[in-house]
């Protein structure tokens, strides 16, 4: 049987549009389609070795829907988020490409944008991102012309207007899912909800959450939200990932910003004989409490360094129900590319001053 | 890199180092002209009466249009810009971005945060309400919120802002709202009496 997600000519072809859909991507219809979506985090290597992106990609192959391709996270200096998202899609994987607004400014951002879509990326996540102190360069330039709201306000401005920020037009809108993050675990509590609908106003059609340990706190978040309405207009992935062991919990909690780490959860763990299991175990019974508060509508696994256990997490918490994400996207320029492949080998010549002359009666 | 010794100084990091907490780099994107935030969470403490004096005083500004058209709106930009900075910077710790939008954002300034928001808090905020970048600074974001409560229009926080244009940096943003004001009180007049 051919898969739903799947043309069915064939599943070498691209994606039919969907009647409403703002993008062609197997996100965007699970989500509309009310079916539990996971997401993950590739690590991005420090290398300039395309084959370490696609090992680190294999082990998620069936198990998530999207993968988040991180655009340098706690600024630290990695492989780019659009050369990952390049090496993905041509590779038939479906990456969510961050843009974080801390190292490129308004013009560089537009053209990332148009890049990417052109590669065939199909979710777009708007991110502040973290300060230049926290990561491995601490004296670079911190950019941040635009921030994670208008940056949300600029990419829709050209996906539904078709114009960049200046105004000037586009002759292809990217089509894109756009998402943004949100953090329910950091002061000031009560306004994160007005900060959801915010990023909404401005665009998001898909949150992830920063990592979820405290669910009676989540809940309360998601009380409001509900109150507000949010979770009919905006798709809740909720952020998870197992702890290695006690000392990393405490380590994280003091020293990576935004992510907070109850004291209930660090005394499980070290009370614990295989600090491991019981990290993934945690991860495992969190993500069984939160798939059941109404308005979440996925989980994002961040598993940094753990990448192996992504697949075991979402196998064991059972979040699929027995669905199978799709592996492999078909690019839309994949035929095209075939195509010159085949021509040289062919070995067809190519007559320059035909071409010339041919340019010069049909100018652009 | 920066330097592997801390200096004592803006948010006086060394002394955060010997604690154990995080500390950053030494290193701010934004500068501090003063090592202490008492007026600038004075003035959001008091959000509700700078909005009203602001409101009064922009009305006094627009009374006087006349004034500055027939000056010239280019020759007062240079002495308005040095009071404006002044009287700013002193009360909100101004970063002179030229767009002010102190009245959406309970009276504190989004400039003095380090990743320079303008639309709310970033996810880093540290529990006890400080900066992620600069420890020692209250967010800039969680005063703003505390400030938007006690103003009457404190829910102009809820707009989404346009991204600064940086080719107005330094210059009066309150000759810019009074001269936008006075062109639309005149389009207006214009549209009535045709």
């Amino acid at each position: 049987m051919a898969h739903i997600d799947e043309n069915p000519l064939g599943p070498h072809l691209p994606l039919d549009p969907l009647p409403g859909h703002s993008s062609l991507g197997r996100l965007e219809r699970v989500l509309r389609r009310g079916e539990f979506a996971v997401t993950t985090e590739l690590n991005p290597p420090d290398s300039a070795n395309p084959e370490d992106v696609y090992e680190r990609a294999a082990v998620f192959d069936g198990w998530v829907d999207g993968i988040n391709a991180v655009d340098a996270s706690g600024a630290n200096c990695h492989m780019s988020s659009v050369g990952i998202c390049a090496l993905l899609t041509r590779m038939g994987y479906a990456p969510i490409m961050q843009i974080a607004c801390r190292d490129k400014n308004r013009i560089a951002i537009q053209g990332d944008v148009l890049g990417g879509a052109a590669m065939g990326v199909c979710n777009i996540m708007c991110l502040t991102g973290d300060g230049v102190q926290a990561g491995d360069q601490p004296g670079a330039k911190p950019v941040f012309d635009l921030d994670c709201m208008s940056l949300l306000e600029t990419v829709r401005i050209m996906r539904d207007n078709s114009k960049f920020l200046s105004g000037r037009k586009l002759t292809t809108p990217p089509k894109v899912f756009l998402g943004a993050a949100i953090n329910p675990f950091a002061p000031p509590y009560d306004f994160r909800p007005y900060r959801l609908a915010k990023k909404i106003e401005a665009g998001a059609q898909f949150v992830q959450s920063q990592y979820c340990f405290d669910v009676p706190m989540f809940r309360e978040y998601m009380k409001k939200v509900r109150d507000l309405g949010l979770n009919e207009k905006c798709y809740i992935l909720v952020g998870v990932g197992p702890m290695a062991s006690a000392k990393t919990a405490k380590w994280i909690r003091s020293n990576v910003p935004g992510i907070h780490i109850p004291d209930s959860v660090i005394a499980r763990l070290e009370g614990a004989q295989d600090q491991k299991k019981e990290g993934k175990q945690l991860c495992i019974d969190i993500i069984n409490e939160v798939k059941e508060i109404e308005g979440v509508s996925g989980i994002h696994v961040m598993a940094y360094r753990q990448e192996e256990y992504v697949a075991e997490i979402v196998h064991d918490s059972g979040v699929l129900k027995g669905r199978q994400p799709w592996k492999r996207e078909p690019n839309p320029v994949d035929q095209l590319v075939a195509e010159r492949i085949e021509r040289t080998r062919q070995g067809v010549e190519q007559n320059q001053q035909q071409m010339a002359e041919t340019a010069a009666h049909h100018p652009h | 890199m920066a330097d592997a010794v801390q200096k004592p100084g803006n948010a006086a990091p060394a002394k955060k180092a010997a604690t154990g907490a995080f500390t950053p780099a030494g290193v701010s994107p934004s500068r501090r002209a003063r090592h202490k935030y008492t007026v600038r969470l004075w003035a959001v403490r008091h959000s509700r009466f700078f909005e009203w004096f602001y409101h009064r005083f922009a009305q006094g500004f627009l009374l006087l249009h006349p004034v500055w058209k027939l000056l010239g709106y280019q020759r007062v930009e240079r002495p308005i810009t040095f009071v404006e900075r002044h009287v700013k910077g002193f009360l909100f710790d101004c970063r002179m971005c030229g767009q002010c939008a102190l009245s959406s954002t309970g009276m504190s300034c989004p400039m003095n945060c380090p990743k320079q928001l303008r639309n709310g808090p970033c996810g880093g905020v540290r529990a006890n309400g400080n900066c992620e970048v600069e420890p020692d600074m209250p967010c800039v974001w969680v005063q703003a919120w505390k400030g938007s409560q006690n103003m009457a229009k404190g829910d102009a926080i809820m707009n989404v802002q346009k991204p600064v244009n940086q080719s107005l940096r330094e210059t009066s943003s309150w000759l810019r709202v009074t001269a936008e004001a006075a062109a639309a009180r005149e389009a207006a007049a214009a549209g009535k009496d045709a």
